[in-house]
């Protein structure tokens, strides 16, 4: 049996490059709440916690530009590296490690 | 340890500075405050305001004890200081208090000037100053009926109103033939008296005021020439004097006002002043900007900074009594050497000079219409040569004609490091970028981010329209006036002519040939490229989903929440029990919250997940229904009232036009939203004339109307001409959303596009050019085939997109 007591942090598989669009978003469901896997132009793959820290807006349907994501409420622009928000707005977003391997994408959760 | 600062004086000026101190270096100074009014620090300048009973007190505090202790100020209220020790560095307040300073800000204000007339020291006679002098007024205002302003300025003309806004009988005495000869020439000074004796205030002018006449209070004022008025209460309000007692006292270096150089700093080194109580470069202030400005210079100083100086300021004028539009700047009398421009309509109530010198502005004076106040101001302080538009110098910005956004309003017509608030130094540019970065929607918001209009209040419907004109349409951003968006340099207009010249089918081809300056551009330029291109090139260019804002890829409107709201077409406004019990299904199916009848005769369903968005879909379309694009800048409805068929006074069949007009035109995708409307009759029950495209039925055929708009900004519909038949509502509709798809900026509804343009120009294209409107018909029409698929389907049926709605992985 598991024990749920010990919540460690690991690489999880959580799919293909391709299954998400170029300069696109897909979310991951998980017990901390939706996590946003972004794809940019250059194919660099980021994780973010689909909440934008302004209203709560989920920044997996924004637009995708650069190394950043425009929220689709309010149009706060937030960088998918840093979680930070551009100026003049100010707070950040809770960013996760990303890696892939061969077109296998990996997050720490 | 930190140095000791004291402040004398608990006014707007020297509060600002601590303010401003507190911004660049808060930890520097332990602050100790005296005020001799038993009051924090509130708003001098909306007294007027209070004494109209448009505002309270509580409206005007500026900062409360809490925003004293919240920065650790030490607040001595009601303490008047009365003797500073300099070689010691300590003051003394009259009750005993004492403090030392390192470093001293004596911010000590003004005094009203009281003429020595026999009686002046009356009871019943006041100034118009603080807060008492307010309460004072006010409640003899509940008790007499006679009221005496003497002096006919600024300040007298508001203390005037604001008693006969209380109920009283008022007279106001002045010892120049007009009023506000300071601020005003005498032609717009006779304007101002003429619309106040209208609201009922009596004037004395040209009158020498002998004495005041009562025993134990005042009863009259007596003249010169021997005439006296009754007065119950007698307000002076002849001017202010620099209150410099304290300073002079204890030698300080004073002429009118104490003596500052360009950092605010006395002949005492150690001692700043500054606000109404100092004199720089030979000038006194009493308006609140320069007082303002000379707070950021001592700070500056104070801070140790060491690189800000005051140069003395530019003042300009407005008068705040509600109801009458007053401004005027610089010199506006003029001499030998300089030249008027003048506009006078007595009717209207307007008046406008202009005073220039070698083609720069010397001074305005501006009555009953202010709007280009701030402009005229700008240009002024600019030293702006006005040769090139000089004819059009008097009909004010909007007439400029380069102002991108047409004359929409003033507001949208002012560049961006253009002043609003002349109080606190606000930028149009600085209002414009917290209404859009920060999501701002209200005044309240605007003025808690800018402080913008927090101040006097003057500019408060100036603020009002820039927000009005930077919220425009959905989420967007007002449609940029120069260059498209921060990514390039290019203008909206440049870029469609790239596209249909050079035949750019992409998004990446029209960012390559006109050299993008970032990557893959930004949430604003994108939407606009894929609808140009998708727009000019409609067998050619692919549309690109991941550039479009999210309510038009996911087919849905999103709500904050991040749920969804779905909207079937009921094409003109009709339905029918199969579709009513289809949609009563669906929601019970999905549990749906909220139903709700939209503005444009359709049913709107909202907090739909988005998950779950393909298979509302699919039993919406069972039942025959498609996607209503409500979410779209495209097609939304068409309005229609019942029309021949049932109405007694209809005299086409309105209804069955609409839903041919919604059949031909669903499903396109335009530069914004679009709406249209049919009315059986002249009565106009479906409000065509607010649409973007609107028909109005009458018994000999059909007028078309073009360019309307509800929301924000009302406009309503210029008529284009009148038809007979219903086939050729159909053609000049095709032609002119063509002409609009084609022409218009990405994100500019109907309304700006047209004023941009010109009815002239649209008559000519659809009117008068029957091969034209034919040709632009066609277009319509073939762009048509390439759009008239229910995305819905595609997605519920078809199960295109499938992506958009499922979550990549579920890790629970």
């Amino acid at each position: 049996m598991l024990t749920e007591t010990k919540k460690k942090m690991d690489w999880i598989e959580v799919g293909d490059i391709g299954d998400i669009p170029s300069l696109g978003a897909r979310i991951v469901n998980t017990a901390q709440g939706n996590i946003a896997v972004f794809r940019n132009a250059s194919d660099e793959i980021f994780a973010v916690l689909d909440r934008c820290p302004h209203k709560g807006g989920p920044l997996s349907q924004g637009i995708v530009h650069g190394r950043s994501v425009t929220c689709p409420l309010h149009n706060w622009v937030l960088g998918l590296d840093d979680g930070m928000a551009k100026a003049p707005d100010e707070g950040c977003v809770k960013t996760y490690p990303v890696k892939v391997e061969g077109n296998i994408i990996f997050l720490m959760i | 340890m930190k140095e000791k600062l004291v402040l004398i004086g608990n006014g707007m000026a020297g509060v600002r500075t601590l303010e401003e101190l507190l911004k660049i270096d808060p930890d520097k100074y332990a602050v100790t405050v005296f005020g001799a009014e038993p009051y924090g620090n509130y708003n001098r300048i909306l007294l007027s305001p209070v004494l109209a009973g448009e505002k309270t007190i509580n409206d005007i505090m500026l900062n409360d004890e809490q925003w004293y202790t919240d920065n650790g100020i030490t607040l001595h209220k009601g303490k008047q200081i009365v003797d500073i020790d300099r070689r010691g560095r300590k003051v003394f307040a009259s009750d005993g208090t004492t403090a030392d300073y390192d470093r001293l800000i004596i911010a000590t204000g003004s005094n009203p000037f009281i003429i020595p007339v026999p009686g002046h020291d009356l009871p019943g006679v006041v100034s118009f100053r603080d807060i008492q002098d307010v309460d004072t007024m006010m409640a003899a205002s509940k008790q007499f009926k006679n009221a005496v302003v003497i002096g006919g300025g600024l300040l007298g003309l508001e203390a005037a109103n604001g008693l006969m806004q209380q109920g009283m009988d008022v007279t106001v005495v002045h010892l120049q033939a007009t009023l506000m000869e300071r601020q005003l020439d005498p032609e717009a000074g006779r304007m101002l008296q003429k619309s106040l004796e209208d609201r009922g205030m009596k004037f004395r002018m040209s009158a020498n005021t002998e004495a005041i006449l009562g025993n134990d209070k005042v009863c009259a004022v007596s003249f010169q020439d021997g005439s006296e008025i009754p007065a119950d209460i007698v307000v002076m309000a002849v001017g202010i004097r620099p209150n410099i007692e304290l300073a002079k006292k204890v030698g300080i270096y004073c002429e009118r006002g104490i003596v500052v150089d360009d950092t605010m700093l006395t002949y005492d080194p150690r001692v700043y002043a500054v606000g109404e109580c100092v004199q720089h470069r030979g000038q006194a202030y009493g308006l609140v900007a320069p007082l303002f400005e000379q707070a950021r210079v001592c700070a500056n100083h104070l801070a140790q900074l060491g690189y800000s100086r005051y140069l003395g300021s530019v003042t300009s004028t407005k008068l705040k009594v509600t109801g009458i539009d007053l401004f005027s700047a610089g010199d506006f009398v003029g001499d030998d050497t300089t030249e008027n421009i003048i506009m006078k309509d007595a009717a209207r109530g307007v008046y406008k000079k202009i005073v220039l010198k070698d083609n720069k502005i010397q001074g305005a004076v501006l009555y009953g219409d202010t709007v280009d106040g701030a402009w005229y101001f700008q240009l002024l302080r600019d030293y702006t040569d006005i040769s090139d538009f000089r004819d059009h110098l008097m009909f004010g910005q909007s007439h400029l004609g380069d102002s991108g956004h047409g004359g929409q309003n003033a507001a949208a017509a002012m560049s961006d490091n253009m002043e609003v608030c002349g109080c606190n130094g606000v930028c149009k540019g600085d209002i414009v970028s917290a209404i859009t970065k920060k999501g701002l929607f209200t005044l309240d918001e605007v003025r808690a981010h800018t402080k913008a209009s927090s101040s006097c209040g003057s500019c408060t419907g100036l603020v009002e329209q820039i927000l009005a004109s930077t919220l425009g349409g959905d989420y967007s951003e007002a449609p940029a006036v120069k260059p498209m968006c921060k990514c390039t340099d290019y203008p909206h207009d440049e870029v469609i002519k790239s596209i249909k010249t050079k035949k750019l089918t992409s998004i990446r081809a029209v960012m390559d040939y006109m050299e993008w300056k970032t990557p893959d551009g930004c949430a604003s330029c994108r939407p606009a490229l894929n609808y140009y291109v998708i727009a000019n090139w409609p067998s050619e260019a692919q549309d690109d989903p991941q550039s479009r804002f999210i309510n038009e890829r996911a087919h849905a409107n999103i709500q904050k929440d991040g749920t969804y709201s779905v909207v079937p077409r009921m094409w003109g406004g009709l339905t029918n029990p199969k579709e009513l019990r289809a949609i009563a299904d669906v929601v019970d199916k999905f549990n749906i919250p909220e139903v709700k009848v939209t503005g444009g005769q359709r049913i709107d369903l909202f907090g739909v997940k988005k998950e779950q968005l393909p298979a509302v879909w699919a039993d919406l379309n069972e039942a025959g229904m498609v996607s209503g694009h409500a979410y779209g800048k495209a097609l939304r409805t068409v309005k229609t009232c019942v029309g021949s068929s049932w109405c007694r006074f209809g005299t086409q069949d309105s209804t069955g036009l609409g839903v041919k007009l919604e059949e031909m035109s669903w499903g396109s995708w335009m530069p914004h939203k679009f709406k249209m409307a049919v009315s059986g009759c002249p009565r106009n029950c479906a409000e065509a004339t607010i649409k973007d495209f609107g028909v109005v039925c009458v018994d000999s055929g059909y007028e078309l109307h073009v360019g309307g708009n509800g929301g924000i900004k009302v406009r309503a519909t210029d008529l284009l001409c009148k038809v007979a038949s219903e086939e050729e509502v159909l053609e000049y509709s095709a032609a002119f959303i063509q002409l609009y798809r084609e022409q218009a900026h990405y994100l500019e509804r109907t309304a700006p596009w047209l004023e941009r343009v010109g009815l002239t120009y649209v008559k000519q294209h659809i009117v008068d050019d029957a091969d034209y409107r034919k040709a632009l018909a066609a277009r319509f029409s073939e762009s048509q085939k390439y759009v008239q698929k229910d995305p819905w389907a595609e997605r519920a049926i078809d199960g295109a997109e499938a992506h958009e709605f499922k979550p990549l992985k579920q890790v629970i």
